[in-house]
């Protein structure tokens, strides 16, 4: 039921009836509502930001996420600021690294805010560059492929993707390199 | 034997035995003899609306008084419907206690706003300062946080909790001066900015008494070592950044610390965290009762059912959704005497990803007999699992379910919730907080007005089919103090049906209903006692929308309306109308 806003009121029947009056049939009939704005979006309406977001991520695949009703659902905005840092921050500043593959012709830049860990980064970059990374252990690192994840860490090492704690990876990172073949090898790996 | 015959200082002595703030209220109405003599010896004075009564009068009553708890703005203030500049400012209390010969010791606020000047004059005109406690209040930067750890030399507790602090990067934890030793609780897990660690450290090494440590995100594992072995007496504790190499030795020297620290009783935070270290904390889990995980989004699924299965004392759980229905199933089996859980969701407009749902509850309810207070949000909800969940649990004090999608009917049968939250209200007989949500009609208002007979307070949204819901709520509960409602079709018929029932209540909010001005100005003139406050925001008032304000038709968008003894405020924004 939305209402325009330069209401025409010669349209509506209005029943004037004082509020609170006992004359229950006057109330029954819809009197002329007047609306100073139309807050009651129903939940089909107005366009989410969350929705643009999701339109440019080439990997999302689930659907637009409902609009948002103003206030719903009912949690503290300290508690919505908090529990996706994450998101919020990669708006402003993402991790943005270099990624590049043995025999790519270019290279690409991914931001690694918008992972929330290994399996969606290693998925990410499969897809980007057409390849398949193997199974991860501890012990003997990518089994079963002989493209490997790397990065250049901040003492300037190049390490195995996957080894250390998420966080402490995606501080320390500063690109990738997707190791093929012979080079691969010496890391350990089949 | 009339207790009049005894002395004041006895009568006075047995009041002291009375410490809640009913019986204290009570007490001073039974005669004029017993109201001076409470009024001389109260110590502890609540105000939860703090529109209701001013500073000068409170002094007045009260010149004893040494702890002050206010509250300021409406509950829906927490979900972004109230602007932030409406009202519920602290200054002018704090202004009237300095001016007076009150020796405040402490002070605790939620929901209002607090500014840096106010803080400081809060730090300089009570010599006693003990203790101050902010809940989601805003309005003041660390600045002001620095005044407080500056010139309260007797300081014991400074709790933020969730509170919107602009971070200056000053260093308010290095304004603690060496000579202050008096530390049992410091929170200030809210704060976002850089501190001080070394500062830090020396703090709580300087602090014998500390009992509760709240960090916040910028402090790091090691530093958590350094605090824990400072202070193995911790009963309460919040943990920052625990990320680290579970190889390295500052790791294994926080495993060794955490078995000193057997005292620890409630564990929070974790605001960054490696799952793979979350093996150290175990040890502590045997002894948990309090568990808050809900700002601790970098932990999945298992890695909270691996932690929560060490936790078999724990009585509260705060957690995220992404627990699952398996993990509160774990949950379910190992946390006998669980009383309070909390589910968060973790990201609130995913409506696709279902974490939990009505499965998760109704394990709860089998597994936890003591359970007594929930905040659930899920993606669906049946009739069948509330009747459940009701045949199981009957000792509901508060029961706040939230279906994120606002209208959602029971997805097995298309009928709406009514029969579920009508079994929930008749089998919780001492039921005090209700929220509903999903597809309702005015039959579950029905149910509530009959079966919630010591419900205090009730939150509503996009519910019920006509007047006649509200007022089988405002009829049926005696005990009503708090109603919030939005977006539902209530009008004027509802509103003014009974207007005295406002006078025992503590406060009504109604917000996108079908509630006029007219009905709103009769209300506001019939009942003196009351504020009756119109909310209206219209960015861009065009001359048309001008003239259209002032016509009594007007659907009000938002009402705020509340009892008071000292009539209209004199702070509130241009927008906002006093009737």
């Amino acid at each position: 039921m939305a209402f325009e806003k330069d209401l025409n009121l010669d349209a509506t029947e209005l029943r004037l009836g004082l509020p609170g009056s006992s004359d229950e049939s006057a109330k029954n009939q819809t009197p002329a509502t007047l609306r100073s704005n139309n807050k009651r979006a129903l939940p089909e309406e107005s366009m989410s930001s969350n929705a643009t977001a999701s339109k440019n991520c080439d990997q999302e695949t689930a659907p637009l996420p409902k609009a948002q009703v103003v206030g719903w659902p009912p949690i503290r905005s300290y508690r919505k600021n908090n529990l996706q840092p994450k998101k919020s921050e990669g708006e402003i500043s993402g991790i943005y690294v270099k990624v590049s593959m043995d025999g790519a012709p270019y290279l690409r830049k991914i931001d690694l805010k918008v992972f929330k860990g290994y399996p969606e980064l290693l998925k990410a970059l499969e897809e980007m560059f057409k390849f398949k990374a193997g199974e991860y252990s501890e012990r003997e690192g990518y089994n079963g492929s002989e493209f490997v994840p790397t990065y250049e860490d901040k003492d300037g090492d190049w390490m195995l993707v996957g080894d250390v704690p998420w966080e402490m990876f995606t501080n320390s990172c500063k690109k990738l390199r997707i190791m093929k073949g012979s080079e691969a090898r010496g890391l350990g790996c089949v | 034997m009339n207790m009049n015959y005894f002395p004041d200082e006895v009568v006075e002595h047995v009041f002291d035995f009375i410490t809640s703030h009913k019986d204290r209220n009570s007490v001073s109405l039974v005669c004029k003899s017993w109201y001076k003599i409470e009024r001389y010896s109260r110590q502890r004075v609540f105000i939860g609306n703090c529109y209701s009564i001013t500073p000068q009068r409170l002094i007045a009553r009260f010149p004893g008084l040494k702890s002050l708890t206010l509250k300021g703005k409406p509950h829906f203030a927490d979900f972004n419907l109230v602007p932030h500049d409406w009202g519920g400012f602290v200054y002018p209390w704090i202004k009237a206690l300095a001016k007076s010969r009150i020796g405040l010791e402490e002070l605790r606020l939620k929901r209002m706003v607090v500014s840096d000047d106010s803080l400081e004059l809060l730090s300089k005109s009570f010599p006693n300062f003990k203790s101050l406690v902010l809940v989601s209040c805003e309005g003041f930067t660390t600045d002001g946080v620095a005044a407080i750890a500056a010139n309260c030399r007797f300081l014991r507790e400074l709790d933020l909790q969730e509170n919107e602090v602009e971070d200056h990067r000053g260093h308010w934890l290095s304004c603690f001066p060496e000579s202050c030793t008096s530390l049992v609780s410091l929170n200030f897990a809210c704060l976002k900015g850089e501190i001080n660690l070394a500062s830090l450290e020396r703090l709580v090494a300087r602090s014998p008494n500390l009992k509760s440590l709240r960090l916040n995100r910028v402090v790091p594992l090691d530093t958590l070592q350094k605090l824990l072995m400072r202070a193995p007496q911790l009963v309460d504790l919040g943990i920052g950044s625990y990320v680290d190499d579970p190889s390295s030795e500052v790791f294994s020297k926080l495993k060794a610390v955490i078995q000193l620290c057997n005292s620890i009783r409630s564990l929070s935070g974790f605001l960054e965290v490696a799952p793979c270290c979350m093996s150290a904390i175990y040890p502590i889990c045997e002894n948990l009762t309090f568990l808050n995980l809900s700002y601790a989004p970098g932990l999945q699924g298992n890695d909270l059912t691996k932690l929560v299965q060490h936790c078999r004392k724990l009585q509260r759980l705060w957690i995220l959704d992404c627990i699952g229905d398996k993990g509160l199933g774990v949950v379910a089996s190992t946390c006998k005497e669980l009383q309070e859980l909390r589910v968060f969701p973790s990201d609130p407009f995913d409506a696709e990803n279902a974490a939990v749902t009505e499965e998760g509850l109704v394990l709860i309810s089998a597994g936890c007999p003591k359970l007594n207070s929930l905040l659930y949000f899920c993606h669906q909800m049946t009739n069948a699992a509330l009747i459940t969940v009701a045949k199981n649990c009957t000792n509901f004090i508060r029961f706040r379910l939230c279906i994120l999608d606002p209208v959602k009917a029971d997805p097995v049968t298309n009928q709406p919730l009514d029969e579920g939250f009508g079994a929930i209200v008749r089998s919780n007989k001492s039921l005090k907080r209700l929220s509903l949500s999903g597809l309702l009609t005015d039959q579950v208002f029905l149910y509530i007005g009959m079966y919630a007979k010591k419900l205090e307070m009730l939150s509503i949204a996009f519910a019920g089919d006509s007047n006649k819901g509200m007022l089988y709520v405002l009829n049926g509960c005696k005990k009503l103090r708090k109603l919030e409602i939005r977006d539902c079709p209530f009008g004027d018929v509802a509103l003014l049906q009974d207007m005295g029932k406002y006078e025992t209540m503590r406060s009504l909010w109604m917000s996108s209903c079908e509630v006029t001005l007219g009905a709103c100005k009769t209300l506001a003139k019939k009942m003196p006692s009351l504020n009756v406050e119109i909310i209206n925001e219209s960015e861009k008032l065009e001359s048309e929308q001008l003239e259209l304000s002032f016509d009594d038709r007007l659907l009000v968008d938002k009402m705020y309306l509340y009892r008071t003894l000292v009539g209209d405020r004199k702070d509130a924004p241009e927008y906002v109308w006093l009737l």
